[in-house]
């Protein structure tokens, strides 16, 4: 390829791409990458350089590539890295770079390559490896029959629309001939031959896509619950009896146009609100893995990659840096560092040797470690947690929705008025009675109350969408919106409310030093350390320019050389081991950021202590706005980590909240005690975005990951907030609640026309012809509500470019 | 007007063609990704070349 240099930190996918990025800089405009960057965190295309051997094993390929025919399979990929136009041509050409390959066709949205493949030419591992070459890493492990199951499920829903709409459309150019007919005259031959045609039509839409209605009331009706289709049935039954009757006794109205029309509009609103549920669903799922799904085995002096399901304790495994550990297990030799954040939301690095236990779903930061495993699968402390989210999970009851639970009274409603119009037209008008009884059934089918809610939901996901606010369901908007006032909404800090990697949050120099280039001359320097403390000064060494040289790396500092100055960096003993005099505002400087709960580091430049910087997880600068708006709002607002208390009650105390409100040093299943204690009094609202959270998040009423989360918390929440930051939590709740607002709005004008137009059908005031006219002008008024209000508003920024 | 005898079926037949006609691209899966294809319409057809195959994908970065 050429084009990815693993040295550098800037990686193109193409040359024009480089071409362009050399000619923004020409012209003075680099600012624009740390725009984009924040706008759409697009990583480096770093290739992986795994061998991706677990591929080829046999029990992987039964479960996840099926056979197409002999010795031909297909798999699904989910791919890192893929964003614009030039991924899908160069994805697509796979069977070009790699023989063997039949198709690949990649689905943008989903980030999923469909790979067909001829296996007795080439493995899966080789096609995995192609891929990650080019720098797309290439993830597997999805349930591909799951999926297919529901693209079929889908493709049926839309064929059911289809035939809806071409026979609703029929059944009106037939109704307006009708009406015509009515108002000028027709002869009887050919009302007839329109009305016949109009109820065939009608009953193939009524029996075929109108099916799921009635299954849906029949279940409703078995499980004894309460469900829109059981009313919406109740009509659609109602008016198909008497208009077939009506048809066949050539007198009266046929109702079909109104049906057929019912059952389209009813059905494209449940297939968008399922499809952009899904689609954020989807979305959420296709993110990364939390633990490896192989592992490097180690026999002797080789190592061989395994599936992480074959390995048994006793086994030595080596785990590189970057990569995460496969099962617990105790170091056998090494030394490095590991980021236990996802079990323990401690942000800061911890470090390792021979003896200490490691634990899966912990990141190898520094160097290559050998362990030697104690447990593996759901025996670790990974697998407990995430059998203790499943629980939490399992927990959790179902919602009905707002037009469900009205649904229950309309049912009994409806009939219950029909039969005593039909017990009191009897004695006035028996030959009416049976008419006045079946319109009022019809105008009581409530198309309107069907309508309100997937639409409103619908335009207020896709909405939420845009916004890059990711909401799995409609109930969880009206969950939101009934509590936004009176619940508690506990915060994670790690990631949430902190940044999770580590910063330069204090700086402080020696009086009277007038060194302008310091810190760039520091960043430097750092850069070419792996230590994670040196992370934090790295930002600033992507504008430096400064030759740095390395000259010795230890455990607790670093020295080097920067354009001929001799540069110390590192911890307290690190320094005070080189340098005797050490002046008085450092130390103080040190007890200073000890108790603000940051890491001091000293920089001691030629010979003497320049200036100390206080490293530490710095706070997101929208999280103290964000918190007060809560509490403005009369939410009670908690932070819950698993970080030390003094450092939870420092940012508590930079947040404003009280010292009772900082839960630190918190065990998951402490969090999830706290949640459930809280849940009895109330709504409760849990924030987060590791492992450690999700057990929360699910025990939760409402789980929120955020940003970067872990794959565990986002699939045990409800909503994914797309953007970094915490902001996006008040565009959360305030777009619920008005989504709420218009939901209850529709349902009151349904309600009312419903309420209005059975009025003058138990009067006999209205005819059906009438009541057939009325009945759309409810659904169109409904539409029209939901499609025009505001309810999320689309992201502060532009939408990125490509 | 007897021509509505004449009309009306054949209109059926046409609306019965288009149906059908959506329900067979339906299954055949064309609605199912409404995004990427937008993308690939941009890419032009070219002429395969032949091509060396690389010797070891894994290590060509």
């Amino acid at each position: 390829m050429g084009l990815v240099d693993p040295a550098a930190t800037e990686q193109f996918c193409c040359r024009g791409c480089r071409a362009v990025r050399a000619a923004i800089e020409a012209c003075g405009l680099g600012s624009y990458y740390r725009m984009k960057a924040a706008e759409d965190a697009l990583g480096p295309a770093n290739p992986s350089g795994r061998a991706f051997a677990d591929l080829d094993e046999e029990a992987f390929l039964d479960r996840h590539a099926p056979k197409v025919s002999e010795g031909v399979r297909w798999t699904e990929l989910y791919l890192e890295g893929v964003h614009c136009s030039a991924c899908v041509w160069l994805l697509e050409k796979l069977p070009r770079v790699a023989e063997g390959v039949i198709e690949a066709r990649l689905d943008l949205r989903r980030a999923t390559l469909h790979v067909t493949w001829d296996e007795r030419v080439i493995a899966l591992s080789a096609i995995a490896r192609t891929l990650d070459s080019f720098g797309y890493t290439p993830h597997t492990g999805r349930d591909v029959e799951a999926h297919a199951a529901r693209q079929r499920e889908d493709r049926r829903f839309l064929v059911r629309i289809g035939v809806a709409g071409a026979g609703a459309g029929n059944v009106m150019l037939l109704a307006f001939a009708l009406y015509g007919g009515f108002l000028h005259g027709m002869e009887g031959e050919y009302t007839r031959l329109f009305r016949w045609t109009s109820m065939v039509i009608g009953l193939v839409v009524l029996l075929w896509p109108g099916s799921l209605f009635f299954r849906g009331a029949w279940a409703a009706l078995r499980t004894r619950s309460a469900h829109l289709d059981l009313p919406i049935s109740i009509g659609l039954a109602a008016g198909a009896v008497a208009g077939t009757i009506n048809t066949i006794l050539d007198r009266g109205e046929i109702y079909f146009d109104s049906l057929t029309g019912l059952v389209f509009f009813l059905l494209v609103g449940r297939f968008v609100q399922h499809r952009l549920e899904r689609r954020a669903a989807d979305s959420v799922e296709t993110l990364f893995t939390l633990t490896p799904n192989f592992a490097r085995l180690r026999e002797g002096d080789s190592v061989r990659e395994v599936p992480v399901e074959s390995l048994a304790p006793g086994q030595i495994v080596e785990v590189r840096p970057g990569e995460s550990f496969p099962a617990d297990g105790a170091v056998v030799s090494g030394d490095s560092s590991v980021n236990l954040s996802l079990l323990t939301g401690e942000s800061r690095p911890i470090p390792v040797s021979a003896g200490d236990l490691a634990f899966s779903g912990a990141v190898n930061m520094s160097r290559v470690v050998l362990v030697t495993i104690t447990a593996t699968g759901r025996a670790t402390r990974v697998g407990k947690l995430l059998a203790l989210i499943e629980e939490c999970s399992r927990r959790k009851a179902p919602v009905v929705q707002l037009a469900d639970r009205l649904a229950g009274w309309f049912t009994v409603g409806a009939i219950g008025v029909s039969v005593l119009t039909l017990a009191a037209w009897l004695f006035l008008d028996a030959h009416r009675a049976v008419d006045h009884a079946v319109s009022l059934l019809i105008v009581s089918c409530p198309c309107g109350l069907g309508l309100a809610t997937p639409f409103a939901v619908s335009v207020a996901l896709g909405r939420a969408a845009r916004a890059r606010i990711l909401i799995k369901g409609g109930e969880i908007l009206e969950k939101l919106a009934a509590a936004s006032s009176t619940g508690v909404l506990f915060l994670d800090k790690t990631g949430t409310l902190t940044e999770d990697r580590l910063s330069v949050v204090e700086w402080r120099e020696a009086p009277a030093l007038a060194m302008p280039y310091l810190r760039a001359w520091v960043a430097a320097l750092e850069s070419q350390s792996a230590h994670p403390i040196a992370q934090a000064f790295a930002p600033e060494a992507a504008t430096t320019q400064h030759q740095a040289v390395l000259t010795g790396a230890h455990d607790s500092g670093i020295e080097g050389t920067v354009d001929g100055h001799v540069l110390l960096i590192g911890a307290d003993r690190f320094v005070r081991a080189r340098i005797e005099d050490i002046p008085d505002w450092v130390n103080k400087a040190r007890d200073q950021f000890t108790s603000d709960q940051l890491t001091p580091v000293f920089i001691a430049l030629n010979g003497q202590v320049a200036a100390v910087a206080g490293v530490g997880g710095k706070i997101r600068p929208d999280a103290k706005e964000t918190v007060a708006e809560f509490q403005r709002r009369g939410l009670r607002v908690e932070i819950l980590s698993g970080d030390e208390p003094a450092t939870v009650l420092a940012v508590g105390h930079a947040l404003g909240l009280a010292p009772e409100h900082c839960h630190g040093g918190l065990a998951p299943e402490d969090k999830v005690r706290i949640v459930e204690r809280a849940k009895q009094a109330g709504p409760v609202f849990m924030v987060g975005d590791g492992v450690n959270d999700a057990a929360a998040l699910a025990a939760a009423t409402v789980g929120i990951a955020v940003h970067g989360g872990a794959e565990a918390s986002l699939s045990a929440s409800d909503v994914y907030l797309g953007r970094p930051g915490v902001a996006a939590l008040i565009d959360l709740f305030a777009g619920a609640t008005r989504t709420l607002t218009v939901i209850r709005r529709c349902l009151m004008v349904s309600l009312s026309y419903n309420l209005v137009a059975a009025a003058l059908a138990v009067t006999g005031v209205v005819n059906a012809l009438q009541a057939a006219i009325l009945m759309p002008l409810a659904s169109f008024t409904v539409l029209g509500m939901a499609l025009w209000m505001r309810t999320f508003a689309p992201a502060s920024k532009a939408a990125p470019c490509p | 007007m007897s021509v509505i005898y004449l009309l009306l079926p054949l209109a059926f037949a046409l609306g019965i063609a288009a149906v059908w006609a959506f329900v067979r691209a339906t299954r055949a899966g064309q609605f199912d990704d409404l995004e990427t294809p937008a993308h690939r319409i941009l890419h032009d057809d070219e002429q395969d070349q032949p091509r060396t195959p690389p010797e070891n994908p894994g290590s060509a970065v």
